[in-house]
């Protein structure tokens, strides 16, 4: 998942530049977006000539579909405020090559997918499983620097030296891999490493 | 030289830690390498990028000590290079006559004075020490050959013995003696108990070890690495001792007496020692005299 940050008031104010047009994507499953926050801000700027809320402005086709009525007004607009993701605000700047179209909002991603709630376990989505030889938690993202053979020597009591909220994750792996008598699993004789180049889902871990 | 050789002659092998500074003025450092560690340790530790820390790099440094007739020994983190970084400065070390690796993962970067950067780690220790092993072979990581004869190198790792999951520790430990790993450096050791239980079972292994020490200089750095340092434990009583020393004469003397007294309880179990002095090389003769070890003769 994506949480849109809203960028500072003074930073907003700065982008909205002569007649404005604001445009919100809400209604994504994907994104959590800061929707009262944004009314308000938006509410204060001048020079908004048209707020226009939808939704999927990512698909090229649908954003045109939903923009057709407002052609007008966005033609005769100086400036285009996107409150959205990142993919949102390129598709309306790849839209209207000519505007300035500016991000109102920083992207960050958010653990947890579309209809759950966000949680402390998140999939890096490394396209190359490692699960089933780590007893299900995932050494990508339960582990600060990502590490794929073992615990480096930045664990405290447990906790990551990294940040010291989080748990150790290799010794997560160790101790789960100890309760089902599988820390063997973590003994063979080439080391991993990752392949960020067309990774194979399909090569056996185990 | 290759400080495999040493282990294998069956030496008894001391190195000590030197950081190169924050700047390329090196004077100090080679200064304190000639007058306090050349005859009294066999190879130099390069820190590289300690800490998360920019400074002077670790293989140029390595490179400045060699030429000034003192064996360094080549530090390297993947903290700060992908897999084809790491490995060029693996052939760039044997082409400067460098033959010593100590092959770590690395603190993290929000640890260090460049918080915003970027961490790599493409590889991790295990991962690296093989792909050393690899160019030995004649070939990278990816399976490509190397032109002309392959280099050789000592290849060390290190390991937490008073880890509070020593086990975990071990796990890793094997994993990088499978890989490739020839000798082990230890975080800083203050419990001889622990270490000896340590290598009780590190040595089924049969790769040696050198104890890790940290010259303990005062009270408040025992209880900065006792609150931050992962793997680092002072126990109260050395606290204690350390204490009386700041009435007495401030002069650090007590943890000079606390390093000599730790190597001699742990000699017979280690295969070395290697001393992180963190700004005391001064220090270092005094703490091998008192532990009863001679002066050697350098070999580079």
């Amino acid at each position: 998942m994506l949480i849109t940050q809203l960028k500072s008031k003074e930073t907003i104010e700065a982008l909205a530049k002569g007649k404005t047009v604001i445009i919100n994507c809400h209604g994504c499953k994907e994104v959590y977006f800061a929707e009262h926050e944004a009314d308000k801000l938006q509410k204060d700027l001048s020079g908004v000539t048209q707020i226009i809320t939808t939704d999927y402005i990512c698909n090229p086709d649908n954003l045109k579909l939903q923009l057709q009525k407002h052609t007008d007004v966005i033609n005769a607009a100086d400036t285009v405020l996107v409150f959205s993701c990142g993919v949102g605000v390129q598709t309306v700047a790849a839209l209207f090559e000519g505007k300035r179209v500016y991000s109102c909002c920083d992207t960050y991603p958010l653990p947890g997918f579309q209809g759950v709630t966000p949680l402390n376990v998140d999939c890096g989505q490394c396209g190359e499983c490692y699960l089933n030889g780590t007893g299900g938690i995932c050494p990508i993202t339960a582990c600060s620097k990502s590490l794929l053979n073992g615990q480096c020597g930045g664990a405290k009591e447990g906790m990551c030296e990294v940040d010291k909220e989080m748990e150790c994750g290799w010794e997560r792996i160790y101790r789960k891999l100890e309760k089902l008598n599988k820390l063997d699993n973590m003994k063979y004789d080439t080391p991993k490493v990752r392949n960020y180049c067309n990774p194979n889902a399909e090569e056996p871990i185990i | 030289m290759r400080i495999t050789e040493l282990f294998q002659r069956g030496e008894f092998v001391l190195t000590a830690e030197v950081g190169p500074p924050k700047g390329i003025e090196l004077d100090h450092l080679i200064k304190d390498a000639h007058e306090f560690l050349k005859t009294r340790v066999h190879a130099l530790n390069v820190t590289d990028n300690q800490s998360s820390v920019m400074r002077t790099g670790s293989l140029a440094t390595c490179k400045v000590l060699k030429d000034e007739g003192l064996l360094p020994i080549f530090q390297i983190t993947c903290r700060d290079r992908n897999r084809i970084a790491l490995q060029s400065d693996v052939l760039s070390a044997a082409l400067l006559g460098i033959e010593n690796l100590l092959l770590l993962t690395g603190d993290y970067t929000t640890l260090g004075d460049h918080p915003q950067a970027k961490p790599v780690f493409d590889l991790d220790s295990v991962s690296l020490t093989h792909a050393v092993k690899r160019i030995e072979e004649g070939f990278d990581i990816a399976g490509n050959a190397i032109d002309g004869a392959p280099p050789k190198f000592a290849k060390g790792a290190v390991v937490s013995p008073c880890s509070d999951s020593v086990d975990v520790q071990l796990a890793k430990m094997e994993a990088k003696v499978k890989a490739g790993c020839e000798y082990f450096q230890t975080q800083g050791v203050y419990e001889p108990e622990k270490f000896i239980k340590f290598m009780e079972q590190a040595k089924q292994f049969g790769v040696p070890v050198q104890l890790g020490l940290i010259i303990p200089k005062n009270v408040g750095m025992c209880r900065y690495m006792n609150a931050n340092v992962a793997g680092v434990h002072v126990p109260d009583d050395m606290i204690e001792e350390l204490k009386a020393d700041k009435e007495k004469t401030k002069a650090g003397d007590t943890g000079v007496e606390i390093c000599a007294r730790l190597i001699r309880e742990c000699k017979e179990y280690a295969q070395g020692v290697h001393i992180m002095s963190l700004g005391w090389e001064n220090r270092i003769p005094e703490i091998l005299d008192m532990a009863g070890i001679a002066p050697i003769t350098p070999q580079v």
